[in-house]
């Protein structure tokens, strides 16, 4: 797959299993239920209240009262549920939902994950995204391997504001798939014609290779 | 029976005073009063206003009209960068911000109603968003102390409310409404239809109408 937001996507798809909970993040995230695999069902979780996310809606099905957390229209799926914003994160604080897949500005060695604020831009206010990275069960990112500037988005320490410290528990870019056993960073997966050679260049923090059998 | 009053939305929001902590509801615009807060931004002269509300809406619409006149002193939210001109007023020093991570925000609302003195949560620990408060390590995990959120008045709204002030919440317009509505000296609810008591089925009354104040009609 060229684009590698898609491929991205599409490995992160794996990452679900069938039956759970699970709140997507804005961009790549969002693209993950296109990926799913016949059969695959999960439950998909919207910060703002709601729990059975559907299909975006047709133009004219579009209803003012039932976006998600991107204020975006969706749909509700049969058996969805809706519920208030303190409820919603009693859901996640609790340890409700199975996995939040995000993407991230950066993640350190350690599994520290910036994602929220870049220092000089624009940003007031982090949202609903260190209630996630904190309250989920498994937190799944998903970013390319570097910046639009070119540099490593895998770092030894995060240089912008942490969302959160040893949060991630898988980094999915669009050449390898990265885990933290022992906490300490570890490649676990390179796709089809990627090299070790390649991801070394584009990551910056120090990490194990530990290459699962594909 | 004693039902809510029912007031124009100018009457309503002739209670606002100066200086006054007001919580609004709604995730951005939806679910937000509407009505409410064109009531105080046409009719009200109150300044120096304290707004507690996830986003102050956007340029020109909802809570960013209020922005606008220059009447909001303080911002207490979850995310204003929705607004590109509440970013530009906090960041050349006209507004104050205060940003809770999302989930703490509506927590702490929950407990300014609930009558909980604060809460320890382990979100934000360790990030700039807990630095100055009081943190803890419970049961091996870094928490952080989170006051209560509390307002002198609460617009919120909801889609259908009866005469007595119980509330029914249309889909995500629902949000941070129910917890205002608990968190707050009056709560002044905006319904985008008012029935007949008895019309909502009890199970499906989300806000009691112990928590409501007064009624007003969407315009």
């Amino acid at each position: 797959m060229s684009d590698p937001k898609l491929a991205i996507a599409e490995r992160a798809a794996r990452e679900l299993r069938h039956g759970e909970v699970v709140n997507l993040g804005i961009g790549i995230p969002n693209l993950i239920p296109g990926f799913l695999e016949d059969g695959a069902r999960v439950f998909v979780h919207t910060e703002n209240g709601l729990l059975g996310v559907g299909p975006r809606p047709a133009a004219d099905e579009v209803d003012a009262d039932l976006v998600d957390a991107a204020k975006q229209p969706v749909t509700a799926i049969d058996g969805a549920s809706y519920f208030d914003s303190a409820a919603s994160f009693a859901m996640i604080r609790g340890g409700h939902v199975d996995v939040a897949v995000l993407g991230a500005l950066q993640v350190s060695a350690h599994g520290d994950i910036a994602n929220w604020a870049v220092p000089g831009k624009d940003v007031l206010g982090v949202g609903g995204a260190m209630d996630l990275v904190v309250g989920a069960k498994r937190v799944v990112v998903t970013m390319t391997a570097t910046a639009s500037s070119g540099e490593p988005k895998l770092v030894g320490e995060c240089t912008y504001p942490v969302t959160a410290r040893h949060a991630a528990d898988v980094v999915i870019t669009e050449h390898a798939v990265f885990r933290f056993p022992e906490g300490a960073l570890t490649l676990t997966e390179l796709y089809a014609g990627a090299t070790l050679e390649q991801v070394r260049k584009e990551t910056e923090a120090p990490f194990a290779v530990s290459l699962e059998a594909a | 029976m004693t039902g809510k009053r029912i007031e124009s939305a100018v009457e309503a929001i002739a209670r606002v005073q100066s200086g006054q902590t007001i919580m609004v509801g709604g995730f951005g615009l939806v679910g937000a009063p509407l009505t409410l807060i064109d009531a105080l931004v046409d009719h009200s002269d109150a300044t120096d206003l304290t707004i507690v509300s996830n986003n102050i809406g956007e340029p020109g619409r909802g809570l960013g009209k209020l922005l606008r006149q220059g009447r909001i002193l303080r911002g207490i939210g979850s995310y204003f960068t929705s607004n590109p001109e509440a970013v530009a007023a906090v960041n050349s020093g006209w507004i104050e911000a205060t940003l809770l991570p999302q989930g703490t925000f509506a927590e702490a609302i929950r407990a300014g109603g609930a009558g909980i003195g604060g809460f320890y949560t382990p979100v934000g620990a360790g990030t700039l968003l807990a630095e100055g408060k009081e943190s803890r390590v419970i049961d091996g995990v870094p928490h952080v102390l989170e006051r209560p959120l509390r307002a002198d008045i609460a617009l919120v709204y909801a889609d259908r409310g009866d005469e007595l002030g119980n509330l029914w919440y249309r889909r995500t317009a629902r949000n941070f409404n129910p917890v205002m509505a608990t968190a707050a000296d009056m709560t002044i609810a905006e319904v985008g239809s008012l029935v007949e008591t008895g019309t909502i089925e009890p199970e499906a009354v989300a806000t009691p109408h112990v928590y409501v104040d007064c009624l007003v009609l969407r315009a």
